[in-house]
């Protein structure tokens, strides 16, 4: 098989994936070999030592929130001592948001992909200001994530097996009609999210308080179903992954120190560089100095074609990276050159429904030195501060140039 | 005045020439400069720095793939500013505000304007074939500017266009005019009937600014690139695009303008312009033609003679000779054998033969002739003066004795490759009584038995006692060809095998010249203004070195399209 036709398998697997979020559980129950003393996070592995301030404050906060240490000190010295291990959400069919940090009690979303029946894994999305994803772990956010946990989750979990389950690619085709790009804007889709929840929150609520408090937050947040979407793309991913000799990239995520890839026809090897930081808009108060390099899985968007690749779907955000709108369209047509194919199910109205540029491949990246465009947000680099801007990011070259060679090397070229 | 230098090496930033230019003019503007260099650090482009003192230390090491920037300033300060600059001045270059689209890569402004039927080529040489390549790939003629194109590649790539039914101008090809658009380097003139191919960018221009100046017009004008018509590269564009120009119902005349070409290649390309039935002007420099016109031939002397005759021709209501006459003996035996009793006419055959005949072989070679290695025995297109003392020891001259002629002329028809023979009858004193008595059987034998054709010149005067229109009217008789003169006879015998040549590769279909030019410019901006000036859908490529230049990552990409 030719590497375009090995591509072209990956892509149809990547785009045929349909993914259903069918269930919400809790973490150590549902994600495969995760174990009691373990912590999943975003990107690439990592050790204690060399991780960055917002994933070193999320991983005490997760120490913290399972009970395995009484403070703060106690948990660093956990951690730093090995007592903790650390594995990406990547290796567990799992993705997670910024910091990532999935703790075995934390209930997580459960994505089926109905084409292939791989399954995938989120965690819960808590919404702004002071959370564990920035690497806060006050009291205040830890009481949050009871809540969520142990309130909102069983009432998600009953709502939604009184459903067929929810599709989240139809759900994605419908918001990247309606100005998102899945990726920094979900407004629309979080609020077609509540649409679809709603109902079947009223139906198994307990209580008309729960109930309401439940709908006022994922209503409240825009950024509430960013973490099944990035569910819905990792399992899209991991079906175009692993087929032998394709060149399409199938992950991409960093931890806040280093920016990874991995390759559908090179196994489960990363290829790292360090993680740049983003260019972007600040909010005020903060500036360039006070932002973390890039972090989180949730440019698994762009993986699978949407995020930055739809961002002529998205006008309304394109002041993040200081634009107009034609600079939205241009950012996509610039994806096309590095992608396999058009997805058939995301269109983009503007482009007179054109599908997004999807299946990044390898060797357009290297040959035409275009990187991935990624559209993210960007964290405060001390532990807890939170987000401080958003904008536009592109992967270290690098990745792209180590991955071309060891496909080189592996396949004897 | 004290001063400093100081320089910047970017690693892996192309920029074309233009820009660089550009960048340098506007570096050398700034207050404190006294001078600037920039350029890509090339072991020429180094030197040229160092030879206006404008090549320190810092900047010495740079390679191929890097910009160098050298300020000389009149303080650090006034140095580091400049330095400092570097990035305005190259954005001023983009006008604010909205961007559009560039594509980076050929596929995907063939994706973005699938019409485009042309791909001009200006990127640096070494990287150039690798474009043209996916350019033919892709189904689109190629316009090759850049030179320093291996010769290999070259040739490669015209012989798979050719395959292709596509025309490939270039590498280094400075002018074409298709369909009234001029690509690369051309001059506004008239839409008109005569059509030019030249291995000569500034040639056409010259002979294309002169036929506009003379009131008369260019149907087209196609580039070959210059080496083209060497021996390697054998011609392909040029037979491509005369064949295109034969056909093309808008040209009636046809210039061919060349610099020096190898005399194999002249010698086809000449045939292949006979075979055209249309009038031609041959300007080949450094080139001694044969005559000044033959048949539809007229040769030339200067690029502005060339131009004249053409519109000449033109006003003189130019018609193409009849097709009938050498049409239909493509697939025949084209080989020819001159059997001669005269010495000068065997000389004179080989002076009218060998700018259409090559290789040509004789006994009795003349310059640019081959010399038999055994005369007994002829090789492909042979001229063989039978009179030559190693063929008459022992034996009368053979204008007295025909036997030794009839033999040999037995022994060429039964070669297979021959298609023509041709023969001299001198007649007169001390000449065979007859010769017509002896030959004519010979030739109604042959002529029984082998598909080809005898051409006799006869030589004499009605007042010779062998009767000359007696003589004539007996070979003709027998099924030979009669002419009075060596030089009709090698006219005809040229015009006989042009027609007969074997045309290679797929036609190019006519809808070239017809059908609007929609072009991909990859390389030189001036290019895209200069086509979007004239009103073409042009989309320019932002060409980047693949890879950013690295050899490692290239040669695996490379291997990958395997």
């Amino acid at each position: 098989m030719s590497i375009d036709q090995a591509n072209q398998s990956a892509f149809e697997r990547m785009t045929s994936a349909r993914p259903i979020l069918t269930a919400v559980d809790v973490a150590g129950k549902v994600i495969p070999d995760l174990g009691e003393r373990m912590l999943l996070h975003a990107g690439p592995p990592i050790g204690w030592d060399r991780m960055s301030g917002p994933l070193k404050g999320a991983v005490i906060g997760a120490i913290l929130y399972e009970g395995w240490a009484e403070d703060e000190a106690r948990a660093a010295a956990m951690a730093e001592g090995g007592e903790v291990t650390f594995e990406p959400c990547h290796h567990h069919q799992a993705v997670g948001p910024m910091a990532g940090v999935i703790s075995p009690s934390m209930a997580v979303y459960v994505l089926e992909n109905l084409t292939h029946g791989n399954r995938a894994f989120s965690n819960f999305n808590e919404g702004y200001g002071k959370v564990l994803r920035y690497g806060a772990y006050s009291t205040e956010v830890l009481d949050k994530l009871r809540w969520m946990n142990e309130q909102m989750a069983p009432v998600l979990a009953a709502a939604l097996a009184e459903s067929e389950g929810l599709d989240i690619r139809a759900l994605l085709a419908e918001a990247l009609h309606m100005g998102d790009e899945g990726h920094n804007r979900n407004k629309a889709g979080s609020l077609l999210f509540l649409k679809l929840l709603a109902p079947l929150v009223a139906k198994v609520a307990q209580d008309k308080a729960t109930e309401e408090r439940i709908l006022q937050f994922v209503g409240d947040n825009a950024l509430s179903v960013l973490n099944p979407v990035m569910a819905a793309c990792k399992a899209m991913a991991d079906a175009a992954h692993g087929v032998e000799g394709s060149t399409l990239v199938t992950t991409m995520a960093r931890n806040g120190t280093d920016f990874g890839i991995r390759v559908s026809g090179l196994g489960d090897d990363w290829f790292t560089a360090p993680a740049p930081t983003p260019d972007g808009l600040y909010f005020s108060g903060f500036s360039a100095a006070d932002a973390n390099p890039d972090i989180g899985d949730s440019t698994i968007t762009e993986t699978a074609g949407i995020g930055a690749f739809a961002m002529a779907a998205a006008p309304a955000i394109v002041t993040f990276v200081s634009g107009t709108p034609r600079d939205a369209v241009t950012a996509t047509l610039e994806m096309y050159e590095i992608t396999t194919a058009e997805h058939p199910h995301f269109t983009i109205p503007t482009l007179d429904f054109r599908g997004t540029p999807t299946g990044i491949d390898l060797r357009k990246v290297v040959e035409l030195t275009i990187t991935p465009r990624i559209n993210t947000g960007i964290a405060h680099r001390e532990a807890g501060v939170g987000q401080v801007g958003a904008g536009l990011v592109r992967p270290p070259k690098e990745v792209f140039e180590q991955a071309l060679i060891a496909y080189a090397e592996r396949y004897e070229l | 005045m004290s001063s400093v230098v100081r320089s910047e090496i970017r690693s892996g930033a192309y920029a074309d020439s233009i820009v660089l230019m550009q960048l340098q003019s506007a570096l050398t503007r700034l207050p404190g400069v006294i001078d600037a260099g920039v350029v890509m650090g090339t072991k020429v482009n180094l030197d040229l720095l160092a030879s206006s003192d404008l090549l320190p230390e810092s900047a010495a090491a740079a390679g191929a793939d890097d910009l160098v920037v050298v300020i000389k300033a009149e303080s650090d300060e006034a140095a580091e500013g400049a330095l400092g600059q570097i990035d305005s001045l190259l954005a001023r270059r983009s006008t604010g505000g909205d961007s559009e689209h560039c594509p980076r890569s050929l596929a995907a402004a063939i994706k973005a304007r699938p019409d485009s039927n042309w791909v001009l080529i200006s990127v640096p040489g070494r990287w150039a074939a690798g474009v043209a390549r996916e350019a033919v790939d892709l189904g689109r003629h190629v316009f090759l500017y850049s030179d320093n194109v291996p010769l290999e590649d070259e040739i490669q790539l015209k012989q798979e266009a050719a395959s292709k039914g596509l025309l490939f101008l270039g590498p280094d090809c400075g002018t074409t005019i298709v369909n009234g658009v001029g690509l690369g380097f051309a001059n506004r003139v008239r839409r008109g009937a005569i059509g030019l191919v030249g291995a000569s960018g500034t040639g056409l221009q010259a002979v294309t600014a002169r036929i506009h100046e003379l009131g008369g017009g260019v149907s087209h004008a196609l580039g070959t690139g210059g080496r083209d018509l060497t021996a390697e590269v054998a011609g392909i564009a040029a037979h491509e695009t005369l064949d295109l120009l034969a056909r093309d119902p808008d040209t009636r005349v046809i210039v061919l303008v060349s610099k020096p070409p190898a005399p194999r290649v002249a010698a086809g390309l000449l045939s292949a312009a006979r075979a055209t039935g249309k009038p031609v002007v041959v300007h080949f420099f450094d080139f001694a033609p044969p005559a000044h016109s033959l048949d539809n031939l007229h040769f030339t002397n200067s690029l502005s003679r060339a131009a004249e005759l053409a519109v000449e021709l033109i006003e003189g209501g130019a018609e193409p000779i009849a097709k009938a006459e050498i049409a239909g003996g493509e697939h025949r035996p084209s080989h020819l054998r001159g059997l001669f009793a005269g010495g000068s006419l065997a000389v004179e055959a080989q002076e009218g033969l060998r700018p259409f005949l090559t290789p040509l072989h004789s006994n009795v070679p003349i310059a640019g002739v081959e010399r038999l290695a055994d005369p007994t025995r002829s090789q492909g297109h042979t001229i063989l003066d039978l009179g030559s003392d190693e063929l008459t020891v022992g034996r009368l001259h053979p204008m007295m004795d025909q036997q030794l002629r009839i033999d040999r002329l037995r022994q060429e028809a039964a070669d297979p490759q021959v298609g023509l023979l041709l023969l001299d009858v001198v007649l007169g004193y001390g000449a065979h009584p007859d010769p017509a008595a002896e030959l004519v059987p010979a030739i109604e034998e042959i002529r029984r038995e082998h598909e080809l054709e005898v051409v006799a010149v006869v030589i004499g005067t009605e007042e010779d006692e062998q009767e000359i229109s007696s003589q004539i009217e007996r070979l003709t008789a027998a099924g030979a060809r009669v002419f009075r003169t060596v030089t009709e006879a090698t006219t005809y015998i040229s015009r006989v095998l042009a027609a007969r040549r074997p045309t290679g590769g797929t036609p190019v279909a006519l809808d070239v010249l017809s059908s609007p030019v929609a072009a991909i410019n990859v390389g030189l901006e001036t290019f895209y203004d200069s086509l979007t000036g004239q009103g073409v859908e042009t989309v320019q490529v932002e060409w980047r070195p693949p890879a950013g230049g690295n050899a490692q990552l290239t040669s695996i990409l490379e291997r990958m399209k395997g």
